[in-house]
């Protein structure tokens, strides 16, 4: 794994940590006082702290630190939550977030921003935050000195500056005690990295070695007297032993200096090199040494100072269900195989078909347990790349706040069905619209505060964001509970712009649905919020390229609901193989609602050119497939062909007409724009049983081709001239 | 080949110490967390551990008591890697059982001198 990828792994790991932060300040507001949740919170700042130290960002660390500080006073009880620091950690939890992308990107940060909440921040610390910058100071410090080399090279500079390589002659005396071992030290090791330093001689004493039937195995009876030659200084020696302060008794004393530098001759001259063990020794005398490993002492003696370990340890485990990092490129290559694997199911039943072999009634069975075996596959493989909302949800509470922020709104947000999972890639390709959808809706949807309560609604909105599996497809819904759309400055606004003529008599969604127009904005002046030259048309568009729709449904003084509608997956979907004239296509079958077969008599004739059909008493107009497409048309008056009735958002109710329905089967979806161009009324192509290529039709642009805005006009004609029969 | 068990909830410091472990000789294994720590530890049979200290479920001070006291218990090194260098942690780790401490964030050299000061790893 190169420097890199690691540094990959660390941003990739913070947006995890970040939405851990996020989740778990929202977990402080719904349960104060849980410590788990704070502790969570804490571990996911510092967590980027740590990891950030690693690669030097700095700005990132240093922010990290002022946060973590205050919210580990928050987990010490030492400051009380309100709803002024929930806010502040909020925002704090944002520019955490920007420093993360900063870093990455290898941008800055707003820096004015940051200075505001390092200064919010650190007016919770009190008066002993003197102490705690100064700590931090020697936090950075230990950047750049941690390294004990670094030390030594110091070290061995002050000693040449001063010693000129002179060599130095130490008498160590060293006692373990029990705990030295008992935490996993072993003195020849010691030894080992003292004789790295210079020339050492080694003397074991063992006139504590007690008679053979008193021996304990696990009490230290051995100490040893320890001569070094060195040129190093006293400090780096006892950096050899300064994982093992506290568990021994050691005496190091200069017994020798260079003849050169004698500056106190006083100072042990001639020493003897070896003394006794100092008076002090805390080995254990005789009558401990029949209590031999008693689990209750042994208990006892392990446990000081890990009382909250213990707590925590013995609290409901909440740790991450066992998971797999796989890279996304392995998974789409599964994918696609899976979609060969299936074109190849489809033609072997083809093949199978023209065989007409006499007996196949068995062969035709396991091919059906083929084609689920199949689809199983399909649908684990397409399981793989599903993730949940949440994350994405999560990020929505931000825009809230900074539009609120921004409009003077008072605005909250209530998400619903986070776990609802939706391919990756439509969750990457929904962050933009979703942002801009929820910034409009607080700034366009919601009324202030004080029409709020005029209106008798509480002063706080609610932007609420739901998503659901309904269906075969995903629903998400942006919500807000405001005073619903003005249609009739919608229509005015769109006759001022030449979007609709003047004298255009148009319904409630028909208005509605002239916020999709391109240029269309209502708000008087372009607010600096959601006027960022981004409209609902761009809106629009970005789901229909993820195969969706979008609707809209408001009602005056209750508020507008977004609807987003979206496929499963992009990349396999169930069909109905059609002809239509002498081509073969496929239509998504999640579009059609019905399908008919028509008497003549059902077909009606309005002006001179345009059908409808009869449909349980109501009519709906007919478009011809093969006409829109320019294939020429199918109609004789003899052959109605088959009417595909499908729901659009815009046309409402329309039937399809086409030649004959063939299959109804499931489909690869091969992109056309990628390797081809985009086709109106066409929205991808598959490979069919055989090998030949299928387009795939998308009805609502096809209805939209036939004529442009004319359909409508047609169906309401047609309406009218019905009714008046 | 001298075996090393990673504990640490950070997928970042993880992998900062595999590089550096794996390219010094070492065997890496690691764990995500205190309590999987603990509980592969015997499969791992480590001949030394390396443990953050905050971390979910079980905290660094967990692993050190559990791998210290109780019917299993172990003299196998234990190292603290913490982003503190006060001497208070130094010696609530010590006190704990810990054999020594690495200060985040670590440089390659000065944590393999120090695991090989523990373990007598030979690169």
């Amino acid at each position: 794994m190169s420097g890199n990828s690691i540094r990959d792994t660390f941003f990739e790991e913070c947006e995890e940590l970040l939405e851990a932060l996020v989740e778990g300040l929202s977990q402080m507001e719904e349960s104060p006082g849980d410590t788990e949740v704070v502790n969570a919170v804490f571990r996911a700042v510092h967590s980027i702290k740590g990891g950030a130290g690693a690669f030097g960002l700095d700005e990132l660390v240093n922010f990290a630190h002022t946060f973590e500080t205050v919210m580990d006073k928050v987990r010490g009880n030492e400051i009380v939550v309100t709803g002024d620091l929930m806010a502040l950690f909020h925002r704090s939890g944002d520019h955490l977030s920007d420093l993360v992308v900063a870093a990455r990107d290898e941008t800055v940060a707003n820096q004015e921003t940051e200075a505001g909440l390092i200064k919010e921040l650190e007016g919770h610390l009190g008066p002993d935050h003197a102490e705690e910058e100064f700590s931090f100071d020697a936090l950075t410090l230990d950047f750049d000195a941690d390294s004990s080399a670094a030390i030594v090279i110091d070290d061995l500079e002050g000693s040449q500056a001063q010693d000129h390589e002179a060599e130095r002659r130490f008498g160590i005396a060293f006692t373990p005690t029990r705990a030295l071992y008992e935490n996993g030290h072993e003195p020849l090791l010691l030894f080992d990295a003292l004789a790295e330093l210079g020339t050492l001689s080694v003397e074991m004493n063992m006139a504590q070695l007690p008679d053979f039937d008193a021996f304990d195995p696990a009490e230290p009876c051995i100490s040893w007297t320890l001569d070094l030659l060195t040129q190093e200084t006293e400090t780096t020696l006892h950096e050899v032993f300064e994982f093992v302060e506290g568990l021994c008794v050691i005496d190091i004393s200069v017994t020798e200096v260079p003849a050169h530098t004698q500056v106190e001759p006083a100072d042990g001259e001639l020493a003897p090199p070896a003394f006794d063990p100092p008076e002090e020794t805390p080995m254990p005398d005789a009558t401990s040494a029949d209590s031999v490993p008693d689990p209750a002492q042994a208990e006892e003696t392990a446990s000081p100072g890990t009382g909250p370990a213990a707590s925590v340890a013995g609290k409901e485990p909440r740790g991450p269900k066992a998971t797999l990092r796989v890279d996304l490129d392995r998974v789409d290559r599964l994918i696609n195989t899976v979609g060969e694997l299936i074109i190849n199911q489809a033609m072997i039943s083809q093949r199978i078909e023209e065989l007409d072999l006499p007996t196949v009634a068995h062969l035709t069975n396991e091919l059906e347990a083929y084609k689920l075996l199949a689809r199983d596959i399909q649908e684990g493989v397409m399981a793989i790349r599903a993730q949940p909302v949440k994350p994405l949800f999560q990020r929505m509470s931000r825009i809230v706040r900074e539009a609120s922020d921004a409009t003077g709104k008072k605005a909250r947000l209530v998400t619903v069905g986070d776990s609802t999972e939706v391919d990756k890639t439509v969750i990457e390709r929904l962050a933009d619209p979703l942002t801009h959808m929820v910034r409009n809706a607080v700034d366009h949807g919601l009324e202030k505060s004080e029409i709020r309560a005029a209106a008798g609604k509480d002063r706080m909105g609610t932007i609420r964001l739901s998503a659901a599996h309904r269906s075969g497809s995903v629903f998400i819904e942006i919500a807000d509970d405001g005073a619903g759309l003005n249609r009739e400055r919608i229509l005015e606004k769109a006759i001022e712009k030449n979007l609709v003529p003047a004298d255009a008599e148009l319904s409630e969604p028909e208005i509605d649905n002239l916020l999709f127009l391109p240029g269309f904005s209502t708000a008087g002046t372009v607010s600096s919020l959601s006027g960022r030259g981004v409209g609902m048309d761009v809106v629009k568009n970005a789901v229909q390229a993820l195969g969706g729709r979008v609707s809209i449904a408001s009602q005056p003084g209750k508020g507008t609901t977004f609807t987003i509608i979206l496929p499963l997956t992009l990349a396999v979907m169930d069909g109905f193989v059609i002809s239509v004239s002498d081509q073969t296509m496929v239509i998504p079958i999640s579009s059609i609602l019905e399908t008919i077969r028509p008497k003549p008599k059902d077909i009606h004739v309005i002006g001179t050119d345009s059908h409808v059909v009869s449909v349980r008493g109501s009519y709906v107009p007919i478009v011809d497939v093969a006409e829109n497409l320019g294939l020429g048309k199918i109609r004789s008056d003899k052959e109605v062909g088959i009417l595909l009735l499908v729901s659009t958002e815009t046309q409402g109710l329309t039937a399809l007409r086409v030649s004959a329905i063939h299959d109804q089967r499931q489909v690869v979806i091969k992109s056309l724009e990628s390797n081809y161009a985009a086709i109106p009324g066409v929205s991808a192509a598959t490979i069919l049983g055989d090998g030949k290529i299928a387009l795939i039709l998308d009805p609502e642009e096809l209805i939209k081709l036939a004529q442009p805005s004319a359909s409508d006009q047609i169906a309401q004609h047609a309406r009218m001239e019905l009714r008046h029969a | 080949m001298t075996r090393v068990l990673a504990i640490d909830d950070s997928r970042t410091i993880r992998n900062l110490l595999r590089v550096s472990l794996e390219g010094a000789g070492f065997e890496f294994h690691s764990a995500c967390d205190g309590q999987e720590g603990v509980d592969v530890f015997p499969d791992v049979d480590p001949d030394v551990v390396i443990t953050d200290i905050n971390m979910p479920r079980m905290d660094g001070f967990g692993v050190i008591d559990t791998l210290r006291s109780g019917p299993n218990r172990t003299n196998v090194p234990i190292l603290v890697l913490t982003t503190e260098s006060s001497d208070d942690l130094k010696a609530r780790a010590r006190d704990a059982g810990a054999t020594g401490w690495i200060v985040k964030p670590f440089d390659d050299t000065s944590l393999v001198s120090v695991l090989r000061r523990l373990t007598g790893h030979v690169n």
